[in-house]
């Protein structure tokens, strides 16, 4: 299964970025063969507005079936529901090693509503 | 000049005074026995009617164009948010249109290849319109929440008849529904307190509003003996048009939603000069 971490930084020997649409990278990891590839989200970091609906857009299209983050807000929520994207929730920033094994071990919550309020420029 | 000129009154800071200028100066035209209108573009909290008192005849509901994608059409390639510069539209396994963040621009239904959006509107505020006595008046009123202003300021404007001098109550700062407001204007009048802060956000609004082209004069309100915008208006060239100064009663007449002329005769006067004031500015 392909999950897409919300990373500080391009491995997953660094911290989660709390941030789902504006994250540094995102990590593409596969559970079952554990091979990781980070994807940059520069465009969306700097985005005037809707960095969460792009970041949705961008894990739909590296074919995440969840993606382990800390806060993800109404527009992007709408967006991944609409992709049949689950979300697990990270509490505080962790290694990306950590966040993924406790997804393994079915210890991340699942968000089942958004949990940061929208943005307005 | 044929037709008659638009007045925008603005300012950088909020509260110095733009209502109060623009109301008193739609009176005083009266007196020159002008036509006016009264034209609030300050759409998140038009205020001029609470001392106009207008008689509203109409009410119009103002809305965007935004996209409904056919889904049955849709081939899912995407062109849609691709041409989005403000990521309104999601490119999943159907596109998913955000609304709220639709700026009504089209582009979305023209690059689609098969026709698949039309575009349906989404209300976002009222005009309301109406008279105040000899005084034609126009107002936005934007929906609560509503984060897009600048086709309603549109509309607001669109109700201008050529035939009256027109004064813009223009919102507060330096953003986009001021630059709505006051394009197209033939002067800005820009309200300011002589305070430290007053004066920094008019300089703000001066850098804002000269590159526009649009000429531009300064009202000190509030006037206290302090100096420091009358030393900035002659550094930078720009038409120091009125003093008022600083009135206890102005601020009761003003607290109970009553016209200064009333009660403060001498007050009709100084807003008269600085009609003429503008009138030769233009």
């Amino acid at each position: 299964m392909k999950v897409a971490l919300t990373s500080s930084a391009k491995t997953l020997a660094d911290p989660i970025d709390m941030h789902f649409g504006r994250a540094k990278f995102f990590i593409l990891a596969d559970t079952e063969t554990g091979k990781a590839v980070a994807h940059d989200n520069a465009q969306n970091l700097h985005a005037a507005q809707g960095a969460g609906i792009q970041a949705a857009e961008t894990v739909a299209r590296l074919g995440a079936e969840t993606v382990i983050t800390g806060s993800v807000g109404p527009k992007a929520y709408r967006a991944l529901q609409a992709a049949g994207i689950k979300i697990a929730l990270v509490e505080a920033v962790c290694p990306g090693t950590e966040a993924l094994r406790r997804f393994k071990d079915n210890e991340l919550p699942v968000l089942d509503k958004p949990n940061s309020e929208g943005h307005w420029v | 000049m044929n037709r008659s000129p638009v007045i925008a009154i603005a300012s950088g800071k909020g509260g110095t005074g733009k209502t109060t200028v623009a109301i008193h100066l739609a009176a005083a035209l009266l007196f020159h026995k002008r036509s006016v209108q009264y034209l609030d573009c300050d759409v998140e909290e038009p205020n001029g009617h609470l001392f106009l008192k207008p008689r509203i005849v109409s009410s119009e509901t103002v809305g965007i164009p935004v996209p409904a994608v056919d889904a049955a059409t849709c081939t899912s390639c995407g062109k849609c948010a691709e041409v989005c510069e403000f990521n309104a539209i999601a490119r999943l396994k159907k596109p998913l249109v955000f609304p709220e963040l639709c700026h009504g621009c089209g582009a979305c239904a023209l690059v689609c290849p098969v026709g698949a959006i039309h575009e349906t509107p989404r209300a976002i505020g009222v005009v309301e319109s109406g008279h105040a006595g000899s005084i034609a008046f126009a107002q936005g009123r934007l929906n609560i929440g509503e984060p897009m202003s600048l086709p309603l300021i549109r509309a607001v404007k669109a109700k201008r008849n050529p035939e009256a001098v027109a004064l813009l109550d223009a919102p507060p700062g330096t953003a986009c529904p001021v630059v709505a407001t006051v394009r197209g204007a033939d002067f800005v009048v820009l309200v300011t307190e002589p305070t430290p802060f007053g004066l920094h956000d008019l300089s703000l609004a001066v850098d804002t509003l000269l590159p526009m082209g649009v000429p531009l004069g300064i009202v000190v309100n509030r006037a206290d003996g302090d100096l420091r915008v009358h030393d900035y208006c002659r550094e930078h060239h720009l038409p120091l048009l009125a003093e008022l100064p600083d009135d206890r009663r102005v601020a009761e007449t003003y607290a109970r939603g009553e016209l200064l002329f009333d009660c403060l005769p001498e007050w009709r006067e100084r807003f008269e000069n600085l009609w003429t004031r503008i009138e030769e500015q233009l």
